[in-house]
């Protein structure tokens, strides 16, 4: 059981929440956690949420995009506040996580908000000073629905590609084969894809393309196809 | 034990008896792979069921295509909490394939093109539960989904149903396949919510 330390806005469809879980025993970076949500008649449903925190902190962060026709997620981001209780259950997942002792470079893809567990794992590489190389490439529609974009503006390893609008040196559409080959690191870097259904998709079987080991692409994804 | 969640109504009752607890009806076909998409091409494709004396039962595509189809009109539950009522396969039953199949164990490895494994007893793969279904709604099913077959294992959670399904190993021990060292549970029924360990 969790209580809603704060929320903020992230996005015009997204928002940070944080949570403080007294006996949360810690989480990797790219675990998630399953929110469970009660009515009055008894009625429950839950989802999973990336977690955007990592290590042994009892304040944890979600970060939850409005689904239009969602039935959790427009709770969350519209309705939640601050002192509410809130049922979770996790950390959850042991194989799209990042941990420190990995030394391979690593290339994080992401699309819309499956950004969220990737920045965790950006967070983690900081904190562990990891020599590491690690960098983002960040498919969205605009600067405007960027998650985490004041935290991102500070870190020189990213990539945007904006598929709507962007500023007036970028190019904007969707990310192609040859987009992507020019801003991923090298074969033989540990590549993390997280987003959408058809987004991970393209981007997962273009990397096996450019040559990169299937093994080494680890993917999350969401929404149907 | 649980609290109410303040302000939270709930939008969906899916009051159906077909919906197994903790899971909601969807309408489209989501998605949870861990990692690319394997290209599996029906000129080389081999399935192989091998047992503890080592032998090795083969067929390739055109063998599977010349074995009796059956239409399988069935619910799928994933472990991510989406359920697809009413949804229709065509396959080959594994009763078919192990008609001629001697083993003593009674626990199977489902292994994938790919590298993909998940483990299932030996039981919930016999009568009529499991098949290896190569047609989605009438459809070539898509690589995305496991094309061009995938292991059909609808009484249990659908990561059960291995996607791009290369062959079946006895075991003789229950080992843990892919998502069950990685979390999920080691049966893996939706009825009794056996998502986890």
């Amino acid at each position: 059981m969790g209580t809603v330390a704060s929320t903020s806005a992230e996005t015009p469809s997204g928002r940070s929440i944080w949570i403080d879980v007294p006996d949360w025993a810690g989480n990797i970076a790219g675990q998630h956690v399953d929110v469970r949500l009660t009515a009055p008649d008894g009625y429950q449903a839950t989802r999973s949420y990336s977690l955007a925190s990592s290590g042994p902190s009892p304040r944890l962060q979600l970060a939850v995009d409005k689904l239009p026709d969602g039935e959790v997620s427009p709770y969350l981001v519209d309705d939640l506040r601050a002192g509410d209780m809130l049922e979770l259950r996790g950390p959850l997942g042991g194989w799209f996580v990042w941990s420190p002792s990995v030394e391979q470079p690593v290339q994080l893809i992401a699309g819309g908000s499956g950004v969220v567990p990737l920045v965790a794992m950006i967070r983690a590489h900081a904190a562990s000073g990891s020599t590491a190389p690690m960098q983002l490439l960040y498919s969205v529609r605009t600067p405007d629905d960027r998650f985490f974009a004041d935290e991102l503006e500070k870190l020189d390893n990213i990539t945007y590609a904006y598929t709507r609008s962007g500023p007036p040196d970028a190019t904007i559409g969707r990310l192609t084969k040859e987009r992507l080959a020019a801003a991923v690191l090298p074969v033989g870097s540990a590549v993390f894809v997280c987003g959408p259904t058809g987004f991970v998709e393209a981007v997962a079987s273009w990397l096996v393309d450019l040559g990169h080991d299937a093994s080494l692409i680890k993917t999350e994804r969401f929404g149907g196809a | 034990m649980s609290i109410f969640t303040r302000g939270f109504s709930g939008r969906g009752r899916d009051n159906n008896p077909a919906l197994p607890p903790g899971q909601y009806l969807t309408e489209d076909f989501p998605v949870l792979s861990a990692g690319p998409t394997p290209n599996v091409d029906t000129d080389t494709w081999e399935f192989t069921i091998t047992t503890e004396t080592g032998k090795v039962h083969r067929w390739n595509w055109e063998q599977l295509m010349a074995l009796p189809t059956e239409d399988i009109h069935t619910d799928i539950h994933c472990v991510t909490r989406w359920s697809k009522l009413g949804t229709t396969w065509r396959g080959v039953s594994l009763d078919t394939l192990f008609a001629d199949v001697e083993t003593e164990y009674d626990y199977v490895m489902e292994h994938s093109y790919g590298g993909y494994t998940t483990n299932a007893p030996y039981e919930d793969l016999r009568d009529g539960k499991a098949w290896i279904a190569h047609t989605f709604e009438g459809e070539p099913l898509d690589p995305e989904h496991g094309g061009p077959a995938r292991l059909l294992v609808p009484h249990l959670y659908f990561w059960k149903s291995a996607k791009w399904i290369r062959g079946l190993t006895m075991m003789a021990e229950d080992d843990p396949g892919f998502w069950e060292q990685n979390g999920y549970h080691i049966y893996g029924d939706p009825w009794q919510e056996q998502r986890y360990w």
